[in-house]
């Protein structure tokens, strides 16, 4: 066998492998598109069918027009689109001024917010439920926001120091020279400079907030209030057998996030390459 | 009147700092303090006033409780099942994803499906393929596979149902590993493998000899980042056996957190469960660094 005849089998193998996990993968994902088109009386048919036939689109219609559906969906978007802005806006403050500010107990500050990154979220539900009691953040998508952003905090602030790191001073300095003060500095030139390192902040936060569940679902007993996630998964406890609006409700769940992906799927592979986030 | 040097650098680093250490202090700091002090009260959420002091008894009803201990067997399980499942086939992946292919995109796309799709989605299309009566899996293993005679109840049964759990766990965490490696295996230079090759090492032997030893550092991060992943597993569990079904026997530690709190609305119980988990990730991590870090040296 010659050294081309190997190299090309090698390069099968490889595609088979990758087509077979991507299979392994993608399955379920299609499964779940075909059972949101089937009508309710062939959700528990024997065999199940991998092809919708017949297929019909009145899981949908009945799901998003149920339920408050198009609330939940607007409550999704503003808490996600809120929490991503303000996690930018606050986080890049935090960064600007480890990276670039010099003033007295900067470095205690800044090992404070690492701890941030290593306490496991959950262990803070509890009190995080008292304090919002008692701020009266419960029920309300304000709490959802400011739980989110600061949940964020650490490891987008620790993100964005080290881009801010990376530019040049030198136009920074000129621009002190010209006059400008820091707040100019920081929205004008610093913020713009790093737009890959912003974009990886808005791609994780929108992720994170877009598919939260542990604190939606301890913080909001309002029906009015709840996002996506609590929604999908209280319909399918209130409903145990209609599967079909489940997932019809999921796949609807789930358009922004793949587009989100798929638009910035450069900046985000970099990102959690060089940061390790978890996604 | 001029203010000393150093608190003018404070008073004007402040606008920049106040806003995240106002929102950190109040939703981290506190918590962390407030629920160390909630985990020896026996608390009393309409009426705090009213909490009383029980010094350890919180944690020793925990420790004394056999639902407790057969959540941390649960979810130890769960751990030594999903992280060195997430850890091999995200390998597999990087490896087969580090060469020069077209698509590769399109598979980064569909393998990264799972990890951005929300735990509460992935849990349930989980159940549903699992279900006892015209599930799919108990379709493929019966009528096509033949591997089983009567359908299995999976999520009835105090073990099956870690099945779907457990496949979960790897299957939704695959992607990211398999991202995070790929990272690792294009930071190796190319001119390793060339020596390696010209001195007459097989692609096996490279892999063994240069590739995994210049893994180590990922490779520890993985096992860090993911055990501690493992052990805070919550979401997969409460949907799929509405945490503990059937009589307690499946829960994770977590689950059971969740329960004592916002259900039984055991506050100062709850507190105590989640400050023994996090004692254990802190020990277990620093463990796994350790140990590991220790290894390179030799």
């Amino acid at each position: 066998m010659n050294v081309k005849t190997q190299r090309r089998l090698g390069r099968l193998l490889t595609y088979t492998l990758l087509l077979l996990g991507a299979g392994i993968v993608a399955v379920p994902f299609w499964y779940m598109v075909v059972t949101s088109l089937k009508p309710q009386s062939y959700i528990f048919e024997i065999p199940p069918r991998l092809w919708p036939h017949p297929a019909t689109l009145t899981n949908y219609t009945t799901a998003l027009g149920k339920d408050l559906f198009g609330l939940y969906f607007l409550n999704s978007v503003v808490v996600a689109v809120s929490s991503t802005a303000l996690t930018v806006l606050i986080s890049g403050l935090l960064a600007y001024a480890f990276a670039r500010l010099e003033f007295p107990g900067r470095e205690a500050l800044f090992y404070v917010f690492l701890v941030g990154m290593m306490i496991p979220p959950v262990m803070l539900i509890i009190p995080q439920f008292i304090i919002a009691k008692y701020l009266q953040l419960l029920n309300s998508l304000t709490g959802l926001i400011m739980v989110y952003v600061t949940m964020n905090l650490s490891m987008q602030t620790f993100l964005l120091r080290g881009f801010f790191e990376g530019l040049p001073r030198d136009l920074e300095e000129a621009a002190l020279i010209d006059g400008a003060g820091r707040w100019t500095i920081f929205l004008r030139i610093v913020l713009p400079l790093s737009r890959p390192g912003v974009a990886v902040v808005t791609i994780f936060t929108f992720l994170y907030s877009w598919d939260e569940f542990p604190w939606a679902h301890v913080s909001i007993k309002e029906t009015t209030r709840r996002t996506l996630p609590i929604a999908i998964a209280l319909f399918q406890s209130e409903h145990l057998t209609e599967w079909g609006q489940v997932f019809a409700a999921s796949i609807v769940a789930l358009i922004p996030v793949v587009i989100v992906f798929v638009v910035f799927q450069r900046y985000f592979i970099r990102g959690i390459a060089t940061t390790g986030l978890k996604g | 009147m001029r203010l000393p040097r150093p608190l003018t650098r404070i008073a004007s680093a402040l606008p920049f700092v106040l806003p995240g250490l106002v929102l950190f202090s109040l939703f981290v700091i506190g918590p962390m303090v407030y629920s160390f002090r909630i985990s020896f009260y026996d608390w009393k959420i309409v009426r705090p006033e009213r909490s009383e002091w029980v010094a350890l008894a919180n944690y020793a009803r925990a420790l004394g409780d056999p639902i407790f201990r057969r959540a941390v067997l649960n979810t130890l399980a769960y751990t030594a099942v999903t992280v060195p499942g997430q850890i091999l086939f995200g390998l597999a992946v990087a490896v087969l994803l580090d060469q020069d292919l077209r698509v590769r995109a399109f598979f980064r796309v569909v393998y990264y499906l799972p990890v951005i799709t929300s735990w509460v989605i992935v849990s349930l299309l989980f159940e549903y393929m699992f279900v006892g009566q015209a599930g799919l899996v108990n379709y493929l293993l019966r009528d096509v596979l033949h591997l089983i005679r009567d359908n299995l109840r999976w999520l009835a049964d105090p073990i099956l149902a870690f099945v779907p759990i457990h496949l979960l766990g790897i299957w939704k965490g695959v992607g990211w590993t398999a991202v995070i490696l790929l990272a690792g295996l294009q930071s190796i230079p190319e001119h390793l493998h060339e020596a390696a090759a010209v001195d007459g090492a097989g692609p096996l032997a490279r892999f063994w000899y240069i590739t995994l030893p210049l893994l180590r550092p990922t490779l520890v991060f993985l096992l860090v980042v993911l055990t501690i992943g493992g052990l805070n597993a919550y979401i997969s569990n409460l949907l799929i056996t509405n945490g503990g079904d059937p009589l307690d026997k499946t829960h994770f530690v977590l689950t059971l957190m969740y329960e004592a709190t916002f259900t039984k609305l055991d506050f100062g119980y709850g507190s105590a469960i989640s400050y023994l988990l996090t004692a254990f990730v802190f020990v277990i991590s620093v463990f796994q660094i350790r140990l590991l870090r220790k290894q390179v040296e030799l």
